[in-house]
């Protein structure tokens, strides 16, 4: 007992710049706590830092598990965030005009060099497409949706739609052969809308003595068109859904389905 | 090797590959403790990597799997695949636990963890992982860009977005107003009720199937045979016109198939009782007005009588009759492929006077 002598570790270069960097200032001013690894600073680094704090502080274990979520809710959060930073680049390059939306894609593919935003824009939104699905499949499979989750799940549902709504929109953006005619074939349904479609059952009942109420010119596909047609209209109205509308609505459900997630009791398990 | 690409072809009309898709997954779902071995997931995936990598040797077939935006397609049938098999394992692992008088799984690590790190370490993983994919993707596959728009050349086939092609494949059975707008309002519809019509308590917060079986397998049904399995085959196997190709298949333009489907009233009318058609179109397809609202209205009340007796008394009517109400519409199109396929029925109701058509 009496020859055990605490000595001091010699402290290295980078060691001792290290510790004068975590007590500057402009260091202090950032971070307020020190690095996480006492408890005490785990449950300040998650209630001090807006990112994590749409965590809890602590979680159940099987509720981190890959097994269980399959991260597939994070993942379809992830790329929604990686989605509007590319878009917000491209958005830098495209007119939504028929004069130059195509151009405007060729000149982003040919001028820019080793550019991969475009790809990472299509891809990603492709992939989203999955992960929600997958991340509703998983959410169904672990019986996610029943009480108290009810509510969680139809937000859920809402943003699935806006999700498809969201690529729906996007696909016509390059306006070249695929494009248009993808959105044709899509939107050519709202035409046969009942009552609202101009070739939808019952819509003929609509009339005023000889008036037609419903035609070509002010149908469902009209209003969802801006035109009879795939056209200018059309473009305007997609790009800005695309690029605002859309973008708007899923951000503040996903505001609400992740406070939800946790008012609910965070991730669900076996009680 | 021909002979190998026509038996693919063959596997891959609409009829088989539905019966044969249908078939696979009641034989998943019956017996499941076969499906969720280790040795069948992988066994299944390792197949889909020679299945598509030694496909790629065919040109056809490289024409219609390389397309760019077909590319997430390939991936969807993996990753479903994968975790279709996934969830079922964890299910029956945690259903063997409850018969043996165990814990589930998810229970037995039911106590707390710190956010920071266990969680957080998980995410950025996965984070790094998933953008490593994207950017490796990004890089590889370049995205499409056509001829510019035309509104005056209709390419054939014009196809919708790939995640929406399973209802355009709807259409060859359904007029628009009910497989471009009825029924997929219906299926959002359909998923909002499930947390309300779905009163049995068991089975939240972890994987199991014998707790769930019926809600499981109707689930399934419609998510992986029904609206996934129509999205790889109007993506994959639909070509000009909207005919079937087979995967090894040439997409002719000049393919031609008969088009003999018949109304149900002609069939009524003039085959059966041979006495010519209705002039009234009330009259005239009063028979199938009928079967439909049998059909929607009246079967429902047949089950809560009869086979699904025990569902109405522990659901009570308003939940029974909206579950049977959606439940039917959802089995409203493989009845109707049967019809096609088997009496060539084109029509259950028309009247094209009023854009109605069943
Ligand atoms: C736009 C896409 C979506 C995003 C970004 C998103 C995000 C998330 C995240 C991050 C979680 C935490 C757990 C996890 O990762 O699994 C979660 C949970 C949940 N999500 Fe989503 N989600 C989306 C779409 C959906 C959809 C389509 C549904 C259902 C139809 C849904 C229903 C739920 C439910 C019920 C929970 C709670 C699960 C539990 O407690 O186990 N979400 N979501």
């Amino acid at each position: 007992m009496a020859d055990t002598k605490t000595v001091a570790p010699k402290e290295g270069a980078l060691e001792r710049s290290w510790n004068w960097l975590t007590e500057t200032q402009i260091w202090k001013s950032v971070f307020r706590h020190n690095a996480p690894i006492t408890d005490r600073n785990r449950v300040l680094v998650v209630l001090s830092n807006v990112f994590l704090h749409l965590h809890p502080v602590r979680i159940r274990k099987s509720g981190v598990r890959l097994r269980y979520t399959w991260c597939m809710g994070g993942l379809s959060f992830f790329l929604f965030l990686t989605l509007t930073f590319t878009g917000v680049l491209l958005m830098f390059y495209y007119r939504p005009t028929l004069e130059y939306a195509y151009t405007d894609i060729v000149g982003l593919r040919e001028h820019v060099p080793l550019g991969i935003m475009r790809e990472m824009h299509r891809w990603g939104a492709h992939a989203m497409v999955i992960t929600v699905w997958l991340h509703m499949f998983r959410v169904f499979m672990t019986g996610s949706y029943k009480p108290p989750r009810e509510f969680n799940w139809n937000v859920g549902v809402i943003m699935l739609v806006l999700t498809l709504l969201l690529s729906f929109t996007g696909y016509l953006l390059p306006w070249d052969q695929l494009a248009i005619w993808a959105i044709t074939v899509g939107s050519n349904m709202a035409r046969a809308t009942p009552f609202l479609g101009y070739e939808g059952p019952g819509a003929s009942l609509l009339a005023l003595g000889d008036v037609q109420l419903i035609h070509a010119a002010d149908d469902a596909r009209f209003a969802l068109l801006g035109g009879t047609f795939v056209g200018e209209g059309a473009l305007l109205r997609f790009y800005v859904l695309h690029c605002v509308g859309l973008p708007l609505a899923i951000a503040v459900l996903m505001a609400v389905h992740f406070w939800r997630v946790r008012k609910d009791g965070g991730i669900s398990g076996p009680l | 090797m021909d002979a190998i690409k026509e038996f693919f072809n063959f596997f891959a009309d609409p009829r088989v590959f539905f019966l044969l898709t249908t078939g696979a997954f009641v034989f998943a779902v019956w017996r499941r403790d076969l499906f969720v071995k280790p040795s069948v997931g992988y066994g299944l995936q390792i197949f889909l990597v020679l299945f598509f990598g030694l496909g790629l040797l065919d040109e056809n077939f490289r024409l219609i799997i390389g397309k760019p935006d077909n590319v997430p397609i390939v991936g969807l049938i993996f990753l479903l695949l994968f975790f279709t098999w996934y969830s079922m394992r964890q299910a029956v692992l945690n259903d063997q636990r409850i018969a043996n008088a165990e814990p589930v799984a998810e229970k037995v690590e039911e106590d707390r963890v710190w956010v920071w790190p266990d969680l957080v370490y998980i995410e950025l993983i996965c984070l790094v992982l998933c953008s490593v994919v994207l950017i490796v993707w990004s890089i590889v596959l370049k995205a499409p860009l056509e001829q510019p728009a035309n509104a005056a050349a209709t390419p054939n086939p014009s196809k919708a977005p790939w995640y929406f092609l399973g209802l355009q494949e709807m259409l060859v059975y359904f007029d628009p107003w009910l497989a471009g707008v009825v029924l997929p309002s219906l299926i959002i519809v359909g998923l909002m009720a499930i947390p309300y019509i779905d009163t049995n308590p068991k089975g939240n917060g972890y994987y199991t199937f014998k707790e769930r079986k019926a809600e499981i397998t109707i689930f399934l049904f419609g998510f992986v045979v029904l609206w996934s399995s129509l999205i790889v085959l109007g993506t994959f196997l639909r070509g000009p016109n909207w005919n079937f190709f087979g995967p090894f298949e040439y997409w002719d333009i000049h393919k031609l198939e008969a088009l003999t489907n018949v109304n149900l009233s002609e069939y009524i009318w003039l085959r059966g009782l041979g006495v010519g058609m209705p002039s009234h179109w009330l009259f005239r397809e009063l028979p199938g007005i009928l079967l439909v609202s049998f059909y929607v209205f009246g079967l429902p009340v047949v089950f809560a009588r009869t086979v699904f007796k025990r569902y109405y008394e522990k659901l009570g009517p308003a939940r029974f009759y909206v579950t049977a109400f959606l439940f039917l519409s959802m089995l409203s199109l493989p009845v109707k492929m049967l019809a096609r396929w088997l009496f060539n029925l084109k029509y259950v109701v028309a009247i094209g006077e009023l854009f109605f058509n069943i």
